[in-house]
């Protein structure tokens, strides 16, 4: 089902290159014609995280001739885990330049094209237009949705993937005839509704099985081979090892691909998912106190009850001594708490303790405050030899 | 029948990933299965007891949008799989926590 093969126009390969692509040659589904497919065409990747690597890395060795990236991000230690575009002499680097220099190395013939900035509603569809095929490797709801629509509005294909822990999804979305995003999730949580990324991390190869579907796709989709997952969802299941098909409809109704659509230029999609990218912000009328004053208080023997409302895994990684009472089990076991104590409530940066003080002191606790930035505040301010995560 | 709790779910649901329920249709099943776990409600309905348009419901392979949605009649040996949104490591709760 060719569904863009038609679309790119055939180019040459050097001697080099055929030695190069030799195995891919050799084989009657790629042969000369798909290579040079895969050579014309031009695939933009949003995003060089846990995705964006293993499918860019991929693509480029594949000998997909013009990769797009948009990125404005850094790499730091946190992304070595996953990002494997990335090394670890390139934490403070752009992550543009990193993921170019390790495409380069990988397949010098690849042109790269950077966009250091964050896609929104001003640039996506001037970024899309020179490209065949939009990859999105995006960590969040209001990109998706951009994606999507700015596809949808393009007729661009987007190749679709997202990962929670040890689950994935992949798809391939805003084809000709086939389902979008907004088809299958017609609207994002509505703003109030709490993120849990407390609840988040990433198992390291996940990315890894997701994208490199992605890149899968992507190339099929090239080539004109194969069935494409239009129409279908696949559910990866890391740790059952289980992967899973669902069907996914084109909605005759949907607000950007029905009928009738509704939406016909891009909108605001930080206000239509309600801003919820990161951790909620601490609402700033929770009492705090800064780590240096509780050192001192500490250090003073002051009587002070440090109520650790992280997970038990997290416990494990560093702690302040504390009691440990899971934030979603703080409800059923406040009662284990002396309300007549001076408690400082603490977790990793600060958000899920505003939280916990927050129910605390609707349940009447008085003598409850915020330990402010969490244990990273603590290791940056107090006690270096912490680990930070 | 059986219903696929996905992970962010399963600290709701004694930290299973399947539960099976009797159920004639899609909607009893999931009555049952909050009834069982009351944590879960809210999660998958909102306040006026509607289904939570970002989580999606699967009987088998097939949106039960498509099918007959809550009324949807399942047999023994279904499968019930509660496919949430899901964004970069984050899901989102119902609740405040």
């Amino acid at each position: 089902m060719p569904v863009i093969a038609e679309n790119i126009q055939p180019a040459t390969l050097s001697n080099e290159e055929v030695l190069r692509y030799s195995r891919h040659l050799i084989m009657p589904e790629v042969g000369m014609e798909g290579q040079l497919k895969l050579k014309a065409a031009k695939v933009l990747c949003i995003g060089a995280g846990g995705l964006g690597s293993p499918l860019a890395l991929y693509l480029a060795a594949a000998g997909v001739g013009t990769l797009g990236i948009v990125d404005f991000d850094v790499v730091d230690f946190t992304n070595l885990q996953r990002q494997i575009i990335h090394s670890t002499d390139d934490v403070g680097r752009k992550k543009l330049d990193s993921a170019e220099e390790s495409i380069k190395g990988i397949n010098p013939y690849v042109e790269v094209r950077k966009f250091e900035t964050m896609l929104n509603s001003e640039n996506a569809l001037s970024i899309f237009r020179d490209f065949d095929i939009i990859v999105d490797g995006t960590d969040n709801f209001p990109t998706r949705y951009l994606v999507n629509d700015a596809c949808v509005l393009t007729g661009k294909p987007n190749v679709y993937g997202s990962i929670f822990r040890f689950e994935g999804q992949a798809s391939v979305l805003a084809t000709k005839d086939g389902p979008c995003y907004r088809c299958w999730y017609p609207e994002p949580p509505p703003p109030g509704l709490v993120p849990s990324c407390a609840e988040g991390g990433v198992l390291g190869i996940l990315p890894g099985l997701v994208g490199v579907i992605q890149a899968t796709e992507t190339i099929k989709l090239i080539m004109g081979k194969g069935q494409p997952l239009i129409g279908r969802v696949l559910l990866v299941d890391a740790l059952g090892m289980n992967f899973r098909q669902l069907k996914l409809r084109k909605n005759s109704d949907c607000p950007v691909c029905g009928t009738q659509p509704t939406i016909t230029k891009l909108i605001d999609y930080q206000q239509f998912c309600g801003v919820r990218g990161e951790e909620a912000p601490v609402t700033s009328k929770v009492p705090e106190i800064q780590p240096e004053e509780l050192k001192q208080r500490l250090d003073a023997g002051e009587d002070i009850f440090i109520l650790d409302v992280r997970e038990p895994h997290e416990y494990q990684i560093c702690n302040l001594n504390g009691y440990l009472i899971p934030l979603g089990d703080l409800p059923k076991r406040v009662h284990e708490l002396d309300s007549s104590r001076e408690i400082v409530a603490h977790c990793r940066s600060g958000a899920r303790s505003g939280k916990a003080v927050e129910f605390l002191r609707q349940a009447g606790f008085r003598k409850v405050k915020n330990l402010a930035g969490g244990v990273l505040a603590w290791s940056d301010r107090v006690d270096p030899k912490m680990p930070k995560y | 029948m059986k219903i696929l709790i996905p992970t962010p779910l399963r600290q709701y649901a004694g930290k299973q990933d399947a539960v099976e329920v009797p159920a004639q249709t899609v909607g009893e099943a999931l009555s049952r299965l909050t009834a069982q776990y009351s944590d879960l409600r809210r999660h998958l309905y909102t306040d006026d007891g509607k289904l939570r348009a970002f989580v999606n419901l699967y009987l088998n392979d097939e949106d039960i949008r498509y099918l007959q949605k809550e009324n949807t009649p399942v047999r023994d040996g279904d499968t019930l799989s509660i496919v949430p949104s899901i964004a970069g490591g984050c899901y989102y709760l119902a609740v405040g926590f």
